[in-house]
């Protein structure tokens, strides 16, 4: 392994967003040994991707939020924690009341760091949206724009097209308008159930968000075309994207786009944690799986602590202290002193950064139909198998997702389900009318990211690297006979 | 589909795609200075040959897979450009085979 990566550490943290990096603070705060692994080259996530480095007139542009990130980051930076970039982790192996061994995996040399605490800070995902045309070059998630826009100064060049739903579209629909860029209209594909939002309106009106969101979004209504109600979607174009279409009272209507940015909310990335041997719950407003946590983030497993959005969506604001009580959480179970006043003050800011959630959940929903799409759509991208193929596989009586993946190889390619495990379950329930959380999702295991067998043959022997290599397989208790090589 | 907003850029560096060269930034990724090179077409998928291009860029999606440097099946969207990189494009599934010695 590389040289810059010692092999143990008292907590070791996962991810470098506003939880993570509020996380390392609060533990090195306590005088904790803090190693904090991320895989981008600057601390931040996604949500203050390069702010660290980003010029002056960017930070500008990309809004106030933006921009206020680079405190933190710099308060990370000064706060003492070992900060790994560049730096991925394929696996969280617990055992028992023992160590924990993190996999990781840096330049393409693995190794594995053993510590006693650690803290999953990993985000979210955006929702895959799988509709026709959506694996065609120039079909992209509005987060991935977004992205590009921060870390590179990326601005989309041609027609462009906003579709799906979630306040993101609408922010970064206004992040481009200030960028000299127009998008040629942003689609609203709404829950046919928004209306259950209202009971939870007056709440929401209470919070700076409503009025933060109010003004972006009639700004953006004043500037570019927005079409809302409609019910489906589809990509059409050759060998990249040439049109967005999408259904609206029943018929069809077609928007010329080079680059279509699709966008249906952020779900929690559970790869990590479900490898580990968290279990998952099924959220019904928010249409995903979350691992099982406490209110602090602490998980069943001794030593393994959920913190920020991958525990359950609640935006960058409640992270931070979603941060904090997961820190506070892991430094008690680390035997270290937690400030009684610092632990009530972080689950106050929690609350208070959850206020309006309930309202923004409801009504920036996802409409279950565009999520369990039908025919020839291919829902997994890796191994391009079509809604169809799962449709009948359900038809036939198959039990759950983990059949649809050994009849179909659905989550079997290199992005391990990342991008088709929702929409297999969401299928599946489709089809079958059963619900979700009975269903469930498809199975990750470790190693979570791709290793080459070279990776694999540089880890030291042992259980944690027979669980790299076979994940939970038990091994046969004879060995395998070998075959005979005499003749 | 991506053009770089008018703001000042960093130091030009030059990476090579399919042996032609790419202008990037120094502390582009490899995805992002390929799509603000104007690249539509980053791989052919391995099942039917469909062309593919980035649609997450966090890491997510595995839809950048190129060859760097060599080293096959690398997501662009997290590797950093370094003057002088070789990136390939790949197409369908890789052959088992050892390649030939050209």
């Amino acid at each position: 392994m590389s040289a810059q990566l010692p092999d143990t550490a008292e907590l070791v943290i996962i991810g470098a967003g506003p939880a993570g990096m509020a996380a390392a603070i609060e533990a090195r705060a306590a005088g904790a040994e803090v190693m904090l692994l991320d895989e981008t080259p600057a601390a931040g996530g996604q949500i203050w991707r390069a702010v660290g480095t980003a010029p002056e007139a960017r930070k500008a542009l990309l809004g106030k939020e933006y921009a206020a990130g680079a405190a933190l980051v710099s308060d990370f930076a000064a706060c003492g924690a070992h900060h790994a970039s560049g730096v991925s982790v394929w696996g969280v192996m617990p055992d028992g009341t023992g160590p924990i061994h993190v996999g990781v995996s840096e330049s393409g040399a693995a190794g594995m760091i053993e510590t006693r605490a650690v803290i999953l800070a990993t985000g979210a995902q955006e929702r895959p949206l799988p509709v026709p045309g959506w694996t065609l070059p120039g079909v992209m998630g509005a987060g991935a724009a977004q992205i590009a826009l921060k870390s590179g100064g990326l601005l989309p060049e041609g027609r462009c097209v906003l579709a799906g739903v979630g306040p993101l579209l609408y922010l970064l629909a206004d992040q481009l308008l200030r960028a000299g860029v127009t998008p040629a209209a942003l689609v609203e594909t709404p829950s046919p159930r928004r209306r259950a939002a209202l009971p939870h309106l007056p709440d929401f009106l209470r919070t700076p968000a409503f009025l933060k969101g109010a003004g972006l979004i009639a700004r953006v209504r004043r500037r570019i075309p927005v079409i809302t109600g409609a019910e489906a979607l589809e990509i059409t174009g050759e060998s990249r994207a040439e049109a967005l279409r999408y259904r609206r009272a029943g018929s069809w209507h077609e928007i010329p786009a080079d680059l279509v940015l699709l966008h249906a909310g952020v779900v929690p990335s559970l790869n990590l944690a479900v490898a580990a041997g968290v279990p998952t719950r099924w959220n019904a407003v928010l249409r995903c799986f979350e691992p099982e946590t406490d209110a602090a983030g602490a998980t069943d497993l001794p030593g393994l602590f959920i913190a920020g959005d991958g525990a359950g969506i609640g935006g960058a604001e409640r992270a931070l202290p979603s941060g904090r009580r997961a820190a506070q959480a892991a430094l008690a179970q680390l035997g270290r002193e937690v400030d009684p006043l610092a632990a009530a003050e972080a689950q106050r800011q929690w609350h208070r950064a959850d206020r309006g959630r309930a309202f923004i959940d409801r009504w920036f929903a996802p409409p279950p139909s565009l999520l369990a799409p039908q025919g020839e759509t291919i829902a997994c991208r890796c191994e391009e198998v079509p809604a169809s193929a799962i449709r009948d596989a359900a038809r036939l009586g198959a039990p759950g997702p983990n059949q649809i993946k050994t009849y179909l190889r659905c989550g079997m390619g290199p992005c391990q389900g990342r991008m088709c495990a929702a929409s297999v379950t969401e299928i599946m329930a489709d089809e079958s009318g059963r619900d979700p959380a009975d269903l469930g999702h498809l199975r990750f295991r470790t190693p979570v990211r791709p290793l080459s067998l070279a990776e694999l043959a540089q880890l030291p022997a042992g259980e944690a690297a027979r669980r790299a290599a076979l994940g939970d397989a038990a091994l046969p208790e004879t060995p395998l006979p070998l075959p005979d090589r005499s003749s | 589909m991506f053009r770089r907003d008018p703001i000042p850029p960093g130091e030009a560096v030059e990476i090579l795609l399919d042996g032609q060269p790419i202008s990037a930034r120094r502390g582009d990724s490899v995805a992002g200075a390929l799509l603000a090179g104007g690249v539509t077409r980053f791989r052919d998928s391995v099942v039917s040959g469909a062309p593919r291009a980035p649609y997450c860029l966090m890491g997510t999606c595995f839809e950048c897979l190129m060859t760097i440097d060599g080293v096959a099946n690398r997501q662009a969207c997290l590797v950093t450009v370094e003057p002088g990189m070789r990136i390939t494009r790949q197409s369908g599934a890789p052959s088992l085979l050892p390649e030939a010695e050209t």
